[in-house]
């Protein structure tokens, strides 16, 4: 990502409402044609930042470039960004023909040439033949379509789009996100989308901002995010996480032994960034599904403990465990796939297991 | 097909059962008796305006249409009558458009002391008539000013923002301003989006505010009395003809004909705010 | 798909100001209301209050300063010479008479409103219109109705001599303080209801289930519940009919007499007949202070019944 082919820069830009710290200084770009999703909790200032985006919110500090122009004092309508509201905003007076040509009425089009649009965009969200129907004839995801025609018909340099398939139930949610990715290539425009919902960012984004109170904490690709999190929030966030506290013992070559009580110790693998001191207190993180479950002791000499069968779920594909090991109260999570029939030896509860992991499934993050 | 999987159905749940005990009980008896309290007095208007007697009592003589036609010939009652509807019409207009402004304002914006201003904004209701009326009466001689259908209709102006900000507030409060944004956003400015999405979306309220206004208006004596002029308006012509009984056939002929209009005016508004509220409804959330 | 990027424009020093601050596009677009406020109302009051200090002249005012119309008002409380105490009593009187209107039209209102609120499944508005509608004839008119109903040839009268209880015309109907009372009790009876029944109509319908549910009885149940939570709207009520009645000259001229004059008439005559606009001024002054008092001294008692109440 270049930041030379950034269409939006912002440039420690905080959003105060009294006391409400609701952006808390925030810098960061967004490239050129990228599907660009802020992921985070209720709360948390997505909202905020799009309208800003917007233009609806001034900041208190800092700037918002778009396309190389600051927009200090750039009123919405004079933006080049056009907004797909949470609640959609469907004008309950017009019929939808009038509410897709909306932001067009003063473009000085014929009427041909309007209709045309319109049409082309009708057909573009799979909705033909709707032009004429009522705003309150359409169902929930007839109408989040036709907030996205609406906006996208002003061929803006960036689409925003506030929770846009919140409202719609999972299956049709899960449809939308696979079409809203085609036609975002399709157009070619910058999608600036906000979720709550870490598996929709996930399947959607090119990257990810994940934000927390305010402050954005980690920008990165779905893998990258997933994989290597920076902080033990964006790990707890994106997926399920296990977490130990430990003590990093001794630095071999970039590898690191930690000790991490009742796990014992810990080898990970190569390090490529911060290395931590050594004797320094860190947080282990493995994801359940990067944990194997073996019926009897694994012959590898480390990242290997026994622990017994506490509870288990069956979802269907996969599924869940929760092994107690000693030592620890929560007991830790294991995912596993279910290739083959479900594991014939795993019997009922209380079974001891043993638990093993690879040297590379382990994160370390700072406590 | 009564099974035992109903038990575990929720059962149609009616949440004021509780309160709602019998419908036709000694509450609904009151309640009629009040209505008739109310309407009692306003029905002897018809009654005494077809009554064939020069005086306004007991006992009922016979029937006749000559104080209507009276009422068509008397130009006193006629000039009032037109003045009044010419105060009313300016009047429900600048205050619904005070109104308008202000309920937008109160709706749509976050900033200090709004609410001390909207309360300030509703004094006039609370303020007895007579002091707003002589108030205005004693500035108007202050600056020289000539009493006229003007100062009537400043003080009513006066009067009648609070009721159109209080229904235009009810109105505004009942559509998301996203919708307004929304316009914004599509690049129509501030102006145009308030003729071409608030309006709209607010007409049932505009059109509630400006016959409430005109209404009040066009009924308004207190203060009305202090600031006419040469020209009257109704209230006062007919405030002027009590003390003439022989005028007052006509004038209880031109109540009845104003009750009967006004009966059709709320008629219609009440079938405009139906149609409203049915095509904004659904479009909530 | 070849449509022109919008063009971002830059807006002028002063679009920015408001872009930048909410509060001030808001009190942009509320200043002309408020500017009507200002010019019609606070500056008429400012030179009412101010012509309270003058004295008039037959045509001409003495703008010098003076506290001679305020001592004419009030002074009999403290024994001014030649002051009289008709000012007093009358203000006095018409405060008794309000008081009455308002608790009148609160008792009679109050069951209204609850029928209203907790009776009335459809239509409520239906019901709503059916009490305004007698409101629309025009309010002198609706006054002068009741002296048909009450006077010498009046329905009562004529009714009472026709069924033969009694021989004579009753002279005690009209032309005293019950009659401004019953007429001005029936002049704001809708008014009085709106807001009983706006307080009553947002309580939440489960808390009644909640206290059935807890073992009370209907009466227990208005007694602890209801009424409570409907103290706010029987207040705004009250103040709405107990303000304006209080300065009303229309129903004591009208069906009053000599005996039901009240404040409002002596500050009418004095900007007609009297003549004394400074007088007037004064005493209306004096009035809107008095009824500030009451009504403080009200929602103060109504305060502290409710810290109680918790
Ligand atoms: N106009 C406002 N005035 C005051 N506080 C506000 C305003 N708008 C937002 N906030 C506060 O700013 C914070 C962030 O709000 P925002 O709406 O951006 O959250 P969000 O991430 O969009 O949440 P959600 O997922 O629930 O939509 C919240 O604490 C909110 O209360
Ligand atoms: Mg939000």
């Amino acid at each position: 990502m270049a930041t030379s082919d950034a269409i939006i820069k912002i440039t420690s830009c905080s959003k105060h409402f009294g006391p409400v710290r609701a952006i808390d200084d925030v810098s960061f770009d967004i490239a050129r044609g990228e599907f660009f999703s802020l992921l985070g909790a209720s709360g948390c200032g997505k909202t905020t930042l799009l309208r800003l985006l917007a233009g609806f919110e001034q900041p208190t500090k800092g700037n918002i470039f778009i396309d190389g122009q600051g927009m200090a004092g750039v009123a919405p309508n004079h933006r080049p960004t056009n907004m797909v509201f949470q609640s959609y905003a469907i004008f309950p007076h017009l019929d939808v023909r009038r509410n897709i040509g909306y932001g067009l009425r003063d473009a000085g089009l014929s009427k041909k040439e309007l209709d045309g649009k319109i049409d082309q965009m009708l057909e573009l969200i799979k909705l033909p033949g709707f032009g004429s129907r009522a705003a309150h004839q359409l169902s929930g995801g007839q109408r989040q379509r036709i907030a996205l025609a609406r906006a996208l018909i002003k061929r803006p340099k960036v689409l925003l789009l506030d929770e846009p398939l919140g409202a719609l139930d999972k299956k049709l949610r899960e449809e939308m996100q696979l079409e809203l990715r085609a036609l975002q290539r399709n157009v070619g425009i910058t999608f600036v989308f906000v979720t709550h919902d870490q598996e929709e960012a996930l399947t959607m984004s090119d990257r990810i901002a994940v934000i927390s109170q305010g402050k954005v904490l980690q920008i990165d690709t779905p893998t990258s995010l997933y994989e290597s999190p920076n902080c033990k929030e964006v790990a707890g966030f994106i997926g399920t996480m296990n977490f130990f506290d430990g003590t990093v013992k001794s630095m071999e070559e970039a590898n690191a032994v930690v000790d991490a009580g009742p796990l014992g110790d810990v080898r990970t693998r190569p390090f490529a960034a911060k290395l931590p001191a050594s004797g320094a207190s860190i947080t282990v993180a493995i994801r359940p599904e990067k944990i194997n479950l073996n019926p009897s002791r694994p012959s590898a000499s480390h990242n290997v403990i026994e622990g017994r069968m506490s509870a288990a779920a069956y979802l269907g594909d996969r599924s869940h465990y929760y092994v107690a090991v000693k030592g620890r109260n929560a007991p830790i999570a294991v995912a596993a796939q279910n290739v083959n029939a479900a594991r014939s030896w795993l019997g009922g509860q209380d079974q001891p297991v043993w638990l093993s992991w690879r040297e590379d499934s382990v994160i370390l993050l700072d406590r | 097909m009564s099974t035992r999987a109903d038990a575990g159905q929720p059962v149609e749940y009616s949440p004021s059962k509780v309160v709602e005990g019998n419908r036709y009980g000694w509450l609904f008896v009151y309640a009629v008796l009040y209505i008739a309290f109310l309407y009692v007095p306003p029905l002897f208007l018809p009654l005494f305006s077809f009554n064939d007697s020069i005086y306004v009592a007991f006992p009922i003589k016979g029937f006749t249409f000559e104080w209507y036609r009276q009422m068509a010939k008397s130009t006193g009652l006629l000039d009032a009558l037109y003045n009044s509807l010419k105060v009313g019409a300016v009047v429900c207009l600048a205050s619904t458009l005070f109104g308008m402004l202000a309920a937008k304002a109160m709706t749509r914006y976050t900033m200090p002391g709004k609410g001390p201003m909207a309360s300030f904004i509703m004094l006039p209701l609370v303020v007895p008539g007579i002091i707003l009326g002589i108030a205005l009466l004693v500035l108007t001689n202050q600056v020289g000013l000539e009493l006229s259908l003007f100062t009537i209709g400043v003080s009513h102006v006066l009067i009648c923002v609070p009721f159109g900000m209080l229904v235009l507030i009810s109105r505004l409060e009942g559509f998301d301003k996203s919708l307004e944004e929304a316009s914004l956003d599509l690049g129509v400015n501030a102006w145009k989006t308030f003729w071409r999405v608030t309006v709209p979306l607010a007409l049932p309220g505009i059109i509630a505010s400006i016959m409430l206004t005109f209404l009040i208006s066009f009924d308004e004596f207190i203060l009305a009395f202090f600031l006419a002029g040469n020209e009257v308006t109704l209230p006062i012509y007919i405030w002027s003809q009590l003390r003439f009984p022989a005028k007052l056939p006509s004038v209880l002929a031109l109540g009845t004909l104003i009750l009967t209009v006004t009966m059709v005016l709320v008629a219609v508004a009440e079938w405009i705010r139906r149609r409203g509220t049915a095509t904004t409804k659904p479009t909530a959330g | 798909m070849t449509s022109p990027a919008p063009i971002v424009r830059q807006d002028s020093r002063i679009q920015r100001f408001f872009l930048r601050h909410e509060w001030a596009r808001g009190y942009a677009l509320l200043s002309p209301t408020l500017a009507v406020m200002v010019l019609a109302m606070c500056l008429p009051v400012f030179m009412l209050a101010a012509h309270s200090f003058w004295t008039q002249n037959y045509l001409t005012i003495d703008e010098t300063f003076t506290l001679a119309n305020y001592e004419q008002a009030l002074g009999w409380l403290w024994g001014a010479e030649g002051a009289k105490p008709i000012y007093i009593r009358l203000l006095w009187k018409s405060m008794q008479i309000s008081f009455g209107v308002t608790v009148t039209t609160l008792i009679l209102a109050y069951p209204f409103a609850y029928f209203l609120a907790f009776k009335v499944r459809r239509n409520k508005n239906l019901w709503i219109i059916l009490i305004s509608v007698p409101f629309l004839t025009s309010y002198l008119l609706r006054v002068f109705t009741w002296k048909i109903i009450l006077g010498f040839n009046g329905v009562i009268n004529s009714g009472l001599m026709s069924l033969g209880i009694i021989s004579e015309p009753l002279e005690f109907l009209l032309y005293n303080p019950t009659a401004v009372l019953i007429v001005l009790a029936h002049a704001w009876a809708a008014f009085a209801i709106l807001p009983i029944y706006v307080s009553l109509e947002k309580i939440d319908r489960s808390l009644l289930e909640a206290a059935t549910d807890l073992g009370d009885g209907p009466f227990r149940r208005f007694w602890r519940i209801t009424w409570p939570l409907s103290v706010p709207g029987v207040i705004a009520s009250g103040l709405l009919v107990f303000i304006p009645t209080v300065g009303d000259y229309v129903t004591p001229k009208l069906v009053g007499g000599t005996e039901g004059i009240m404040i409002g008439n002596i500050i009418q005559s004095q900007f007609g007949k009297a003549n004394n606009w400074p007088l007037g001024s004064a005493l209306s002054i004096v009035m809107a202070i008095a009824i500030t008092i009451v009504v403080l001294i009200f929602l103060y008692v109504m305060s502290l019944g409710r810290v109680r109440a918790k």
